[in-house]
């Protein structure tokens, strides 16, 4: 694996009851919790979970009510105290920390955002967010200082004298986010943070922790029951179930590969167009023609693959134009070059644009969307059909003609 | 030992089966008594002299500022009004001859609620923190507010002789209770994810009570401290027949004498004193209070 692991769940189970132990072994026969709880009385909270979170992603928890979100998330900073399994960060099991390393590591690597946000009602918001820097016994000036740069970073610069009770929640929860940025935490556990918020405040928090994490590339581990913001702000996802978890992916690869029929019922409302971005839909760019090939290799080559118009690029593949069959024959009956035909005004998408964002230029356009990168260079095209038809629905996956045309 | 006659018909008195428990009681008074001398004495040296201390410093200032000080409480946890009218109510005491009474009496309330609130407060964390303390602890609790308040006094003379010092010990273990439930309350009913969220940065057991619990459960406390004054000064009263001074003392003589008019002027005093008592400690609870529930 290439990329860098920053934390490894290996195996973790953890039982409510008088003697969570003693279920371990039905655990590990693969007893079903309803089954655990009616023999035994005791909880199964999360079994048998394992993930590997990487350095600098945003990894997504989502689930049910009682699917046991929060008894896992709260396993990673041990406010829960797993039964069994083990938390690698950075290599050291941090559930068998004794109590002074498990104090460092809260302080040190790991910070916590709240559902109800959890904020000290009788400090002002710099003593909120000064708290976790104090508890290390971080020099006042230098706190203030550091606690200052936060605030400003959530965007509640001039309300650091407040309280609490005087912000709106969505003022509340960016307290919340400074207290824990402040730390400079390598782990962001996050807990439903939007959850108690109004949708255009929610949305309005998810672009922001999205802005924010691409200038402080923390690794997030965010919880959420709410697929639409799993998929949107998760890297990757995993779907969790009666405290297992079902399928871990990347939103793409859950949609389109959903691991059983409950996660196919859990995705089943979800705006695909929203989740899916240009490279997902495009198709290789297998038609193309270069600029000095001329008029005859441009019909050839539309008519080898079937299609009525081809991209003309130059020898870095750089992006020219696109010609129309109608247009070639007509150019070679009138002894013009290919550039002369060249249709060079073509809407052209950036890979990580989101589906929902090509309807505008798909209903633009009479050809299809070129994808090209940074440099302009063609790394694929998208069918007007494709962005098109998810506006009348899921017409279901048919299978595309291989080649591309028009 | 010959109790009422009776005994010669039927099973209709109780068989003379006697069990000793106040022996057992005095006995063990007793021997505390004995073995804790030296503590008491030094508890008794060190009560003795702040109430002094305080009654001497209430006395010490000039009438007016007392006035005014009361003034000024009532006026910033009340209204002006209030602050007026709590100032007209103690100079009418003054007015009845019974100023110096009345320090003496405050002295002794003051003394009480704030030793009641020093041992008060850490023994009602303790029972938060520890279930087994609190499962102990509850039922003396109730023994000790439910018990006639008379009943103190005989251990309070026995420790501590007739006097002030009596009185404050009596009218610690009448007013110690509600302190200590509402601190062990106040502590418990933390919002639990305020607590998680101290404890997720790594907060120690003692950063945690200092900067987060015993902050958060304040207004609860405070309410504590309003019961608690109203308490001793309830037992201000009984207390004096321990030999407490004050204005108990002049209710006492004043029974004793049958002297109405004297009866009337400590009576109304106390409950002027009850009054301004009252209203500036619940005032200051109340305003804890607000900042909490704006939450
Ligand atoms: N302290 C506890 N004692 C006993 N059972 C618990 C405890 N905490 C959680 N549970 C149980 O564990 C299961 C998972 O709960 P958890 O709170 O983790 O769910 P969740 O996915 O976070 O749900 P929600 O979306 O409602 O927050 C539930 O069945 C719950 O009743
Ligand atoms: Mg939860």
């Amino acid at each position: 694996m290439s990329e860098n692991i920053k934390m490894k769940v290996q195996n973790i189970s953890k039982i409510f009851g008088p003697k969570p132990k003693s279920i371990i072994p039905m655990v590990q026969e693969g007893k079903e919790k309803d089954q655990i709880l009616a023999e035994t009385g005791h909880t199964v909270g999360v079994y048998n979970a394992s993930m590997d979170i990487k350095q600098g992603e945003i990894f997504v928890i989502m689930g049910l009510s009682g699917s046991g979100k929060s008894t896992l998330i709260r396993c990673l900073n041990l406010l829960n105290k797993p039964t069994d399994g083990g938390i690698y960060v950075d290599g050291e099991n941090v559930v068998e920390y004794n109590n002074a390393q498990l104090k460092k590591y809260r302080q040190n690597k790991i910070a916590m955002v709240f559902q109800h946000f959890g904020l000290f009602s009788h400090r002002t918001i710099l003593g909120n967010v000064e708290y976790g820097l104090e508890i290390r016994e971080v020099p006042k000036s230098e706190r203030r200082e550091i606690a200052m740069k936060n605030i400003e970073i959530v965007g509640l610069k001039g309300y650091e004298n407040k309280y609490p009770d005087e912000l709106s929640g969505g003022m509340q929860q960016r307290v919340g986010l400074a207290r824990a940025l402040a730390n400079d935490p390598d782990i962001l556990l996050m807990d439903e943070p939007f959850s108690a918020l109004d949708p255009l405040i929610r949305r309005e928090m998810q672009l922001e922790l999205l802005d924010i994490q691409e200038r402080l590339q923390k690794t997030i581990v965010f919880i959420t029951h709410d697929v639409n913001e799993a998929f949107k702000i998760g890297d990757r996802v995993a779907v969790m179930k009666d405290g297992k978890v079902e399928q871990i992916g990347t939103p793409e690869t859950i949609l389109e590969h959903p691991a059983n029929d409950y996660i196919e019922d859990f995705i089943a409302d979800i705006d695909r167009s929203k989740v899916l971005q240009a490279e997902h839909i495009m198709i290789q760019p297998n038609a193309l023609v270069s600029l000095k090939d001329g008029l005859k290799v441009a019909v050839k080559e539309m008519k080898d693959n079937g299609i009525s118009s081809v991209f003309v690029v130059d020898r870095q593949r750089h992006l020219q134009g696109i010609v129309t069959i109608d247009d070639a024959i007509e150019g070679i009956r009138d002894k013009k070059s290919l550039e002369d035909v060249l249709i060079t005004d073509v809407n052209t998408v950036k890979r990580d644009e989101y589906v929902n964002d090509l309807i505008p230029k798909a209903l633009d356009s009479k050809f299809p969307l070129a994808v090209v990168s940074d440099d302009h260079r063609v790394e694929g095209f998208i069918l007007r059909v494709h962005v098109l038809s998810g506006l009348i629905g899921d017409e279901s996956e048919q299978e595309e003609p291989v080649q591309a045309g028009v | 030992m010959n109790r009422r006659k009776g005994d010669s018909t039927m099973n209709s008195s109780f068989p003379d089966i006697r069990f000793e428990v106040g022996k057992v009681v005095s006995d063990f008074v007793d021997w505390i008594d004995t073995t804790f001398e030296p503590l008491f004495d030094f508890i008794f040296q060190i009560a003795s002299s702040t109430i002094l201390g305080i009654e001497d410093g209430l006395l010490f200032l000039p009438w007016w500022v007392f006035l005014a000080i009361v003034f000024l409480l009532g006026w910033r946890f009340k209204s002006i009004s209030s602050g007026i009218m709590y100032a007209a109510f103690m100079f009418l005491v003054g007015t009845f001859g019974l100023w110096a009474v009345l320090m003496t009496t405050i002295a002794i309330v003051l003394t009480s609620v704030v030793i009641s609130l020093l041992l008060g407060i850490p023994l009602g964390v303790l029972m938060a923190f520890s279930k087994g303390f609190s499962v102990v602890m509850k039922p003396i609790l109730d023994a000790m507010q439910t018990m006639p308040s008379f009943v103190y006094l005989i251990p309070a003379i026995f420790f501590f002789g007739l006097g002030n010092v009596s009185a404050v010990f009596a009218t610690l273990i009448y007013s110690l209770p509600p302190v200590i439930r509402l601190t062990e309350l106040a502590i418990r009913n933390v919002d639990s994810e305020v607590i998680e969220s101290a404890e997720s940065f790594g907060s120690s057991r003692w950063q945690m009570l200092k900067k987060v619990q015993l902050p958060q459960a304040l207004p609860t406390i405070m309410a504590g401290v309003n019961q608690t004054t109203m308490m001793a000064l309830a037992m201000v009263v009984i207390a004096s027949m321990v030999g407490a001074k004050g204005l108990g003392e002049q209710v006492l003589i004043a029974i004793n004498r049958i002297d109405i008019g004297l009866g009337f002027e400590a009576g109304i005093s106390i409950v002027f004193l009850a009054i301004l008592i009252d209203r500036i400690t619940g005032g200051i609870a109340s305003r804890f209070q607000r900042q909490k529930e704006a939450k």
